[in-house]
């Protein structure tokens, strides 16, 4: 059963992807159900080995495809924090897709990939090995990238094509550093090995560089971060996974593995590594929220935002005291739980009101309260503000830079702080306290309530969520800070 | 090998058959008009022919010989034949259809190709 | 030990039967004419059953020897199924139940109104020719039974090119003729002076007088020469693309899929089996960087391509490029990493998973002219939404193109891969690195198109049968399973491999 238990989640996101290409364009019902079925499925799994996990127990799948080459499941608490996240906000993500793509085109296509998607997602978690790793997340690679050219238009073609320029020079130079290392010293499964310190300290320092380098595309790294707002032309359910369940996630959650089970906090420390990549990940912060400063569309403007906030996750990992672990491993969640709220809000204002541009929200705060009120809140948590989950992330990696002896991040994360607020704090006055001037136009048929049920309440209920993880971080150990902190603590403590 | 053993018979053999072989992969290079193409390629097949012959000798000296080689060889003029006749149609068709008698250039340039087709 | 599922004479029997079994399928077929309709399906099932009863039959028991007639070698003629001749058998055979059913639709021995058609009558004799020369090369045991293998192969092979009879295929046709009698004739003569040194053809035998002198290494080098010609490897490709890209689909599946490789498994017979103590370092880098090159010239002709049948031919002159490469790693990180499992097997694991992917492009292209009327990648928009079998079949066998798990091609690139860095060898990983990004930029230059949203809908000039792109999508989902079920193939390769797979043979 142990073995069986990973295989079920993974199959929960697989198997509705495979069912759902099969399915003829008309079967509007049924794909919904196949695909909710799945999502809902997946809830209590992860539930149910979230629990073992907590009381420790080990679930591992081994599968040998070729001498060298193992397919390895293994899920430890690393994986369930990224996991967990997944699985919740696919649900989510799948009943605003279902709103929001009501009348499209191409919706088998769609879903289909969607699905596949959150089951590389799924896959990049639970992976116990590099190479699994390495198999899942270019499986994500290419199922996005349907998903971003969705519309087909030109623009949505160039910025697929962008993505994928990006991505698979990425991964070239992630399968170049897996085949590099493993080369010097065999399979390496993530938590196991013991003979990579023995090698050569600067042939480790260049397969990090590649490594790092190569997920730094997917995590949004300056400079490998430019895709990232290209792709925002995608519909806003696919912005949603790009930014906060799958893409972006799965490249930071990739330098983790890395930082963490690949190579060892020890080992990074000792090559020299640990605050280059902090500096590296600083400076996003900073760069992304200044680009984010000039952006008038709206999800231009939160696509620079990720940029920048992504970086606090891999700014974390590079300090690699304890207590700046916790705060990066924990905005996994956070960043995740907020942005998704986001773009959930803003892709309603386009779908409802044509709202775009950030000059055109004015007023809509009164036309719109729920929705915007969700994105108030997230707004303010990504500012760093208490009581949302935002400020529990900053608040643990600053206190974790003092305690690595790193005052200069300081400065980073208030001056960060003080960019998100320049650019956030603009959007949430205009909403509220300006007067609608008519910028934006009212649709020529009220939309169908079910249509705005499904645009909306995913997002209260992620904003609830951020809401409650900032609320809430002190429950143990199910709160995302709780989880984060079991983490570090099992697993990674001295 | 002294400059005598070219004069036994199947030195002469030997000596004729690589003389063939290169004037045959020679014509096959240079010539453009396929049916001296064609030529070509049968003075290089005759010419293993003869090699193989002369080495069958060496091999299993005397009349009679080594049988094995023999049998190839019949076997490989069979071939030789059916080719030829194939290669033969192939440019009666040609010459048919556009008039040609030698191939177009080497299809370095895949703008050329296109064009064609 | 042969024989111990059915006893030796079931087993020899098998290995005839593989020969036999497609010669007498076109002497049925010639007489049968119009009649003949269902009897090539019924004789490819019959292959794939017979491939897969060999297959197991190594599996159990191990290398398969057949003495026809009785007669040992070297009097007789010898027959002989190890592991990679089973694995070959097999994926001839799997390659072809779907693309017989995809010509089906094309070549009708009758025509709508009754009459025969001269396509349809010949296309079915040819491809049983195909088969049987296919099925020769890869059972023989003997260096002339190869070489008439050969032959057949390529006698079946040319027509099929100019099946359709348009002028610009009576041209490549003939090129193809010229380049490959060539090298069966070169093939010949390293054959006779094999002959003539050691008084045998037989490989067994052979390799066990075969030393290591200046006349084994010649006979080696014009052996190698030809059937160089014969798999279009650089320097001697350029007869490959027009033949292929002109062909009708159907044949072009094969010629790439299939034809191409059966010269390309002699040679590593020759060099692992036969010679594998004169495969030196040079002679070795040599092949290797043939193959480089190949890689590399091939994938970027392949960018430049405006129609999608020459992308693909030209894409095969790449593929075939990454064979080559496993000359100079084979064995050659096993010094460093006793883990890595060999570029022997990553060479011929890339043979097998581009003969399924290549087959599947060629068909779904031969598709889409059917479908759309042309096959220009500029105007395939809305492609995607009218034929999206076929789009997703490519991006499937795409995956083995660019070498991208889950694929046969990314198992294959990983074997090559590991053994490359384990051993220090940077040069080859970097090219194959470079050609899965240039693969890539061909294959998402199609897919781009094909996704994008057309002005106006895309209207099927022509209906495509539903079976004819399943048969596309069946071919591309095998690479795909390749990828996930390996260990069977990568077991039954090391079957009696000798010294080619035992790790560090060098």
């Amino acid at each position: 059963m142990t073995g069986m238990l990973p295989l079920l989640i993974l199959s929960t996101s697989l198997v509705p992807a495979v069912v759902i290409f099969f399915l003829p364009e008309a079967a509007t019902r049924v794909r919904a159900a196949v695909n909710l079925i799945g999502a809902l499925a997946k809830l209590p799994l992860v539930g149910l080995i979230l629990d073992g996990v907590a009381a420790g127990e080990q679930y591992e799948l081994r599968y040998t495809l070729v001498p060298g080459l193992d397919f390895l499941l293994r899920i430890d608490a690393l994986s369930l924090l990224f996991l967990s996240l997944s699985a919740f906000l696919w649900l989510l993500t799948t009943l605003y897709a279902l709103a929001y793509l009501r009348d499209g085109a191409n919706q088998s296509r769609f879903f289909g990939f969607f699905s596949l998607c959150v089951a590389a997602t799924t896959g990049i978690a639970m992976s116990g090995s590099l190479i699994t790793f390495f198999l899942f997340y270019e499986l994500l690679t290419l199922s996005t990238w349907p998903l971003v050219a969705h519309r087909g238009d030109a623009r949505s073609i160039a910025s697929g094509s962008h993505y994928l320029a990006y991505t698979l020079a990425g991964s070239t130079a992630l399968l170049l550093g897996i085949v590099w290392l493993e080369g010097q010293v065999g399979p390496v499964e993530f938590a196991a090995q013991t003979g990579i310190a023995g090698a050569d300290p600067n042939t480790l320092r260049w397969i990090f560089l590649l490594m790092v380098g190569g997920l730094g595309v997917k995590a949004a790294l300056f400079p490998l971060h430019s895709w990232l707002p290209a792709a925002m032309v995608a519909p806003a359910p696919v912005s949603a996974l790009l930014h906060a369940v799958a893409v972006v996630k799965a490249g930071a959650f990739g330098i983790v593995r890395v930082v963490y089970d690949v190579f060892g906090i020890g080992l990074v420390t000792d090559l020299g590594l640990g605050v280059p990549l902090a500096a590296v990940a600083s400076f996003t912060i900073i760069y992304g929220s200044l680009r984010a400063l000039n952006q008038s569309d709206i999800k231009r403007r939160l696509a620079y935002s990720t940029v920048s906030q992504v970086s606090y996750i891999i700014l974390g990992t590079g300090l690699a005291g304890p207590t700046a672990m916790i705060g990066g491993l924990v905005h996994l969640i956070h960043q995740g739980l907020m942005k998704v709220t986001l773009f959930f809000c803003a892709g309603a204002l386009a779908e409802t009101l044509h709202i775009y541009r950030i000059q055109e929200v004015d007023g809509c705060g009164r036309r719109m309260p729920v929705t915007m009120l969700a994105f108030s809140i997230c707004a303010v948590g990504m500012i760093g503000l208490p009581p949302v989950a935002g400020f529990v992330s900053k608040w643990y990696l600053g206190t974790g830079a003092i305690e690595a002896g790193q005052i200069w991040v300081l400065f980073v994360l208030a001056g960060s702080s003080v960019l998100n607020a320049l650019y956030f704090l603009p959007i949430l006055y205009r909403t509220w306290f300006r007067p609608a001037t008519g910028t934006w136009r009212e649709p020529l048929t009220p939309l169908p309530a079910a249509k705005v049920w499904g645009l909306v309440s995913p997002a209260v209920a992620t904003a609830v969520a951020s809401l409650a993880s900032g609320l809430l971080a002190a429950a143990q150990p199910f709160s995302p800070l709780g989880w984060a902190t079991l983490i570090v603590t099992r697993d990674y403590g001295p | 090998m002294s400059v005598d053993s070219l004069f036994t018979q199947p030195g002469l053999y030997g000596v004729t058959g690589a003389l063939a072989i290169g004037i045959g992969v020679y014509g096959l290079i240079v010539r453009p008009h396929l049916v001296r193409k064609i030529i070509a390629v049968n003075m290089v097949g005759s010419g293993v022919f003869l090699l193989f012959g002369a080495v069958a000798d060496r091999a299993a000296p005397g009349p009679g010989g080594d049988p094995v080689p023999h049998a190839m060889i019949i076997t490989g003029i069979v071939v030789a034949l059916s080719a030829t006749a194939l290669a033969a149609t192939l440019t009666l068709r040609l010459s048919r259809e556009t008039g040609r008698t030698a191939l177009p250039p080497e299809p370095e340039d895949p703008a050329v190709q296109d064009k064609e087709s | 030990m042969p024989g111990v599922v059915w006893g030796p004479d079931v087993g020899s029997g098998l290995l005839a039967l593989a020969v036999v079994l497609p010669v007498a399928g076109a002497l049925l077929i010639l007489p049968l004419g119009r009649h003949a309709e269902r009897v090539p399906h019924l004789l490819f099932m019959a292959g794939l059953v017979l491939a897969t009863a060999i297959a197991y039959h190594v599996w159990i028991g191990g290398v398969l020897t057949a003495a026809i007639g009785g007669w040992p070698a070297p009097l007789g003629i010898v027959l002989r199924a190890d592991g990679l001749s089973a694995v070959m058998l097999l994926t001839t055979a799997l390659v072809l139940v779907p693309v017989g059913i995809f010509a089906a639709g094309e070549f009708q021995p009758r025509t709508a109104d009754g009459r025969e058609s001269r396509a349809g009558l010949l296309f079915w004799p040819l491809m049983m020719g195909v088969w049987a020369g296919l099925n020769g090369t890869f059972l023989s045991n003997d260096l002339f039974n190869i070489y008439v293998a050969l032959e057949l192969l390529t006698l079946a092979a040319v027509p099929l090119v100019t099946l359709e009879g348009k002028a610009g295929t009576l041209a490549a046709a003939l090129r193809y003729l010229l380049f490959a009698l060539l090298g069966s004739l070169l093939y010949m003569l390293g054959a006779a002076l094999l002959y003539g040194t050691h008084g045998t053809l037989d490989l067994t035998l052979l390799a066990d007088r075969v030393r290591d002198d200046a006349s084994a290494l010649i006979a080696a080098a014009l052996m190698t020469a030809g059937l160089l010609a014969k798999t279009a490897m650089f320097p001697l490709h350029l007869w490959l693309p027009p033949a292929h890209g002109g062909a009708p689909a159907a044949a072009s599946a094969i010629l790439s899929a299939l034809v191409v490789k059966a010269s390309f498994y002699l040679v590593v017979r020759l060099w692992f089996d036969l010679f594998p103590s004169l495969l030196d370092d040079t002679g070795a880098t040599v092949l290797g960087l043939f193959g480089a090159a190949a890689i590399l010239s091939g994938s970027v002709l392949a960018l430049r391509q405006a129609r999608l049948k020459l992308l693909v031919a030209y894409s095969t002159l790449a593929q075939l490029g990454y064979l080559f490469l496993m000359f100079p790693l084979a064995g050659g990180g096993t010094e460093a990493q006793p883990w890595t499992a060999g570029a022997w097997s990553g060479g011929i694991f890339h043979a097998v998973s581009h003969a399924f992917a290549k087959a599947s492009l060629f068909l779904g292209a031969g598709i889409l002219v059917q479908g759309i009327g042309h096959d220009r990648i500029a105007d395939l928009r809305g492609a995607a939404r009218s034929l999206p079998m076929v789009i997703a079949a490519f991006g499937l066998s795409g995956l083995s193109l660019m070498g991208l798990p889950p694929s046969g091609g990314f198992i294959a690139k990983w074997l090559l891969l590991t053994t490359a860095m384990a051993s220090g060898r940077w040069g080859w990983a970097v090219v194959m690195f470079a050609g899965g990004l240039l693969a890539a930029t061909y294959v998402f230059r199609v897919l781009n198109r094909a996704m994008a949203t057309p002005e106006q809908p895309l209207r099927l000039v022509q209906p495509v049968h539903q079976s004819r792109q399943l048969a596309v999508l069946f071919l591309a989902l095998v690479s795909v399973l390749l990828g996930l079920v390996p260990a069977i193939p990568f077991e039954l390769l090391q079957i009696g491999g000798g010294l080619s797979t035992v790790e560090g043979f060098r």
